[in-house]
């Protein structure tokens, strides 16, 4: 370059000026702001309620991510976690979505759901991969809250699901656990929700679900019983098994009837909590709701006799034992045992006869009561078993029992008992073993020696003096007999001779018929003769005519 | 030293062609017809204009969800900050840091030098004019950076569409950042160097 001389630098064109007061650059942070102040303003309208639950221990739970789901949808998640004040949990503060203020009512549940094994049911396990959550169970309530507890089991049913909750009231929970299933007709028809002990501590009660449409039959009358393991009975068709299912019986549940009876089923009132019994035939026993307590003092041991035993009439259990106590009477100065029982008199009125007698108490009707004991009544003690010695109390007439009353002074009133059979049979053996305490055994035994003694003697006199001669005697016996033979040889003989000549082709024998022939033709000859002579006696004088006439 | 606007002379910005300045308020170049001007007209309104804007949006990009992924068991919604957090937390310093810087730092030293550089122009302050030149350069070269959250979002959306596994969707804040990031680049576009060597206060 050879630095030539610049050149000259033109003149700009003049335009007119852009006419723009405002410049259209100020839209740009105008609506930026815009922007800014409303997704300010939705997000913070979007903002829910915020939510304290306390919960035991945090487990599984972690601020700022572990949501809050209400049937599986996000309803907000769960955003610090402190210590309760005075640490018995922890206090989760919760950060729910807009509108879920209807979740928030007084009744409404919440619970961590974390993976869990118990018997019958595994749930949680999408919670191994994805972490715990919090769910909720809306309630029914109107009433707003803002302050939760958390469950610490998931109840077995939500709120939203129809059916009916029912009270059972057990002496122990058995193999039970939240969600052991409950049986109809072995069909799986609710589950255990929740279970307590009563305040007392004397029972158990069992919070159970039964699911539409199963519940409506339920009715005031339905039995419950426990439907865990096996039940073995043995009558008179032989051993019979029975369980409910096989899942029942190895994880427990509870099954329930209604009794065919009861033709209506009567409403259930909302605080009605039903017996659970033990098994099928407990619960089906008509429920004895008149117990009439008797004290029986037996002066014999009881021993085999157990609170629990029955007490039968004439082989109808009517009650059982309720105590056995023991009492010592100053004035008498005798230890008794009064045993107590409970009789049902429910049990004796029949269904077969219309006319069961309405008032059926023994123990408030004791007239009635009375004139049974007048006509013999006693109660008595009788062995059940042999093998094992158990006892239980047998109520019969014995008509010729001695004369006895009831005892209305005490309460409970007294009746008369009679001694068992088994007592008497035990009586009789003692007096006959006394009896024979009294034979004098030595003495005979001794006398019974000597007698033997003197017979051995006599034995041996025998043996040693008279044999020699027996002997002799012997011989001249043997003799005298071969003697005798001889004779009874000789002896045969001539019967044997006579024998011969009597024989029919004999000689002997013709010779004798011809001589009993010519008798018989002599008799004749004779018999004519005679006959003539009667007719002509003058043919003994002048002999027989020749004419004949 | 002189610069151009103090001998009258304008320089085409197009076409590069010196040309006097005419009496009139407005001039044009004779060569190429582009507009011309001694310095970027509103220059300092428009900075304020951006900067205001990007700085508006910058507190719902940082306080809003830039990302929400969904999963099999839940979703979660996180923000730039928890993002960091999250990494810091389970070992990746460094990212974290990658990730804070881009993101977080580089937006507001950007927004704040901007502030600065507007505020010493349009008082006319004189000192430290170098120090604040290389600010101006430093300002514009690093601002594309801060789109790294944009992309890492972009792509993760575009990518992680397994229906029925796992999602991910860009939360409210992702479009706020963008905004912000390209905001400032407008805002520092629109700034003229030039004001800072000027001697005079500048006249808007």
């Amino acid at each position: 370059m050879n630095d030539p001389a610049p050149e000259p630098i033109p003149q700009a064109l003049a335009v007119p000026k852009a006419g723009r007061s405002l410049p259209l650059v100020w839209i740009v942070p105008a609506v930026a702001l815009a922007i800014g102040v409303w997704l300010a303003l939705s997000t913070w309208l979007e903002r829910g309620p915020v939510i304290e639950i306390h919960f035991r221990t945090a487990e599984g739970l972690q601020a700022g991510k572990t949501r809050i789901k209400y049937k599986d949808v996000d309803v907000g998640h769960i955003g610090e976690i402190s210590l309760a004040t005075d640490l018995t949990g922890v206090v989760a503060t919760a950060h729910l979505s807009k509108g879920a203020e209807k979740l928030l009512v007084e009744d409404t549940r919440f619970w961590v759901v974390r993976p869990r094994i118990s018997g019958s049911t595994v749930s949680g396990l999408q919670t191994l991969l994805s972490g715990t959550y919090v769910a909720v169970d809306v309630g029914k309530s109107t009433q707003r809250r803002r302050l939760f507890v958390g469950l610490e089991q998931p109840p077995a049913f939500t709120t939203d699901v129809p059916g009916r909750q029912l009270t059972l009231r057990s002496e122990d929970i058995g193999s039970l656990d939240i969600g052991s299933p409950v049986y109809y007709r072995r069909l799986q028809v609710g589950q255990v929700a929740a279970y307590a002990l009563e305040d007392n501590g004397k029972a158990v009660r069992v919070n159970i679900f039964i699911n539409a449409p199963y519940d409506r039959f339920v009715s005031a009358a339905s039995r419950f019983w426990h439907a865990s393991g096996i039940d073995v009975a043995l009558d008179a068709e032989g051993v019979r098994l029975k369980t409910e299912s096989l899942v029942s019986l190895a994880i427990g549940g509870i099954a329930f009837a209604t009794p065919l009876e009861e033709a209506e089923p009567a409403p259930i009132t909302s605080d009605r909590v039903f017996e659970l019994y033990r098994s099928q035939v407990a619960a089906f026993k008509s429920p004895d709701r008149i117990a009439d307590s008797f004290a029986l003092v037996f002066n014999q041991s009881v021993r085999g006799l157990q609170p629990g035993a029955p007490v039968d009439f004439r082989g109808i259990v009517v009650g059982e034992v309720a105590a056995i106590h023991t009492q010592y009477d100053p004035q008498s100065e005798r230890i008794s045992i009064p045993v107590e029982i409970r009789v049902y008199p429910e049990r004796f009125t029949s269904r077969l006869l219309g006319g069961a007698p309405k008032s059926g108490r023994l123990g408030k009707d004791s007239l009635f009561i009375a004139r049974l004991v007048e006509r013999g009544m006693r109660a008595q003690l009788r062995t059940a078993s042999l093998l094992t010695g158990q006892l239980y109390v047998a109520f019969d007439f014995f008509p010729d029992a001695p004369r006895a009353r009831v005892d209305f002074a005490h309460s409970p009133p007294e009746l008369p008992t009679t001694p068992s059979t088994l007592e008497d049979l035990q009586a009789t053996l003692v007096s006959l073993a006394n009896k024979l305490e009294r034979v004098p055994l030595e003495q005979m035994g001794a006398d019974f020696t000597r007698a033997m003694e003197s017979i051995d003697a006599l034995a041996r006199r025998l043996d040693t003096e008279l044999a020699p001669e027996a002997r002799a005697t012997l011989a001249e016996m043997r003799n005298t007999l071969s003697e005798a033979t001889k004779t009874m040889g000789a002896a045969s003989r001539t019967f044997n001779a006579a024998e011969k000549s009597l024989a029919p082709d004999s000689a002997l024998f013709s010779e004798l018929q011809d001589t009993a022939r010519e008798l018989a033709r002599t008799a004749q000859s004779l018999r004519t003769l005679a006959d003539y002579l009667e007719r002509n006696p003058q043919a003994l004088l002048r002999g027989k005519s020749t004419d004949g006439q | 030293m002189s610069a151009a606007a103090e001998l009258g002379v304008l320089a085409c910005g197009m076409c590069g062609l010196l040309s006097r300045a005419p009496a009139a308020p407005a001039a044009a170049c004779p060569r190429c017809r582009a507009r011309l001007a001694f310095r970027r007209p509103q220059s300092i309104a428009h900075g304020w204009a951006y900067l205001i804007a990007a700085m508006a949006l910058y507190v719902p990009a940082n306080t809003l969800p830039i990302m929400y992924t969904s999963s099999l068991f839940g979703s979660s919604g996180d923000t730039i900050m928890s993002g960091v957090l999250f990494l810091w937390d389970s070992g990746d310093w460094s990212l974290a840091l990658v990730v804070f810087v881009a993101s977080i730092v580089v937006p507001l030293a950007k927004m704040i030098a901007l502030a600065a550089l507007l505020a010493s122009v349009q008082l006319g302050w004189r000192s430290r004019r170098a120090e604040r030149a290389r600010l101006y350069r430093l300002i514009e070269s690093i601002g594309r950076w801060s789109m790294l959250d944009i992309f890492v979002v972009a792509l993760l959306v575009a990518l992680v569409q397994l229906t029925a596994l796992a999602a991910v969707r860009a939360g409210p804040a992702a479009p706020a950042f963008g905004a912000v990031v390209v905001l400032t680049m407008a805002a520092a576009q629109s700034f003229d160097p030039r004001l800072i060597w000027d001697r005079e206060r500048p006249r808007a």
